[in-house]
């Protein structure tokens, strides 16, 4: 009797279901997760801090230049500001780096669970309400960042 | 309308900017070592590809657009509403950078974007 072979191990499972599209390099997965953690913490962060600081500054009324140029000297010279800038920095290196391996059509809509980390920032931090409506859809988007992310990382060839 | 240009120019040169830097970091290849020197090194060789400026470039826009938009509005709305990109970023991504994108992910992205317009919807 012809005995059926199974695979060994769940390299071998992830192996026969990939191996029409590209060899994937060891941790590929694990190491895609920890930098898209980096990506939705720091650039929720940035932005939380970048509204704060134009908050503090207030709105162009008349959109003048010399108006503008009072607000980039305000802007420019608020420690919120370059907090946010620093970390938005940090955000871009962790996807710079991911984007070397995984497809831009798998982390931007994984990264999009920022929005959730934006939203309890914005309400912790700056005291903004969120109501009902906007909390739902939050949980939509995350449901399709759910969606996304349970699919390859990768599916073109590797460079 | 001034709010709606600035978004338009979130999304638009947001999108392309980072369509633009995804080309450039595919043509560097996949990084293996995180060491604090050798991503000194991978960011210098970053900056020496053209699409990586032409993808700031188009990033540096959508920045101030941002900004622009963030003294007008709250950062859970600004933000969430951005995400219309999302949209923008899987159809670019198949034309330029022929990513094969899975009905999976499709259908992924198309959830984002009712989420998207539920935020929009409560800003009423």
């Amino acid at each position: 009797m012809k005995q059926v072979e199974f695979p060994k191990t769940n390299n071998d499972f992830a192996r026969g279901r990939t191996s029409n599209r590209m060899k994937d390099s060891p941790g590929l997965q694990l190491k895609t997760y920890i930098f898209l953690l980096f990506i939705v913490l720091f650039a929720p962060l940035g932005n939380v801090l970048l509204g704060k600081g134009m908050k503090t500054i207030g709105s162009a009324r008349d959109w003048e230049l010399g108006e503008l140029f009072r607000i980039l000297i305000r802007i420019l010279s608020s420690g919120y500001i370059w907090l946010g800038i620093a970390c938005l920095l940090a955000f871009f290196v962790a996807y710079m780096l991911v984007l070397t391996w995984a497809d831009y059509s798998y982390v931007q809509p994984a990264s999009a669970f920022s929005y959730l980390v934006v939203a309890v920032l914005g309400l912790l931090l700056l005291g903004e309400k969120v109501n009902l409506l906007r909390w739902t859809g939050i949980a939509v988007i995350c449901l399709g960042v759910f969606i996304v992310g349970h699919t390859h990382p990768r599916t073109t060839e590797k460079t | 309308m001034l709010e709606f240009t600035f978004l338009f120019l979130i999304v638009a040169a947001g999108t392309g900017g980072e369509l633009c830097v995804s080309h450039a970091m595919k043509t560097l290849g996949e990084v293996h070592d995180f060491r604090p020197s050798a991503l000194l090194q991978f960011v210098w060789r970053a900056v020496r590809v053209g699409w990586m400026w032409v993808g700031i470039g188009f990033m540096t826009l959508a920045f101030f657009s941002l900004l622009a938009m963030l003294s007008m509005e709250n950062v859970s709305f600004v933000v969430p509403v951005t995400a219309l990109s999302y949209a923008a970023g899987a159809i670019g991504a198949t034309i330029f950078l022929r990513e094969k994108i899975s009905t999976q992910r499709w259908l992924g992205v198309l959830v984002v974007c009712i989420g998207v317009t539920l935020v929009w919807l409560s800003r009423r």
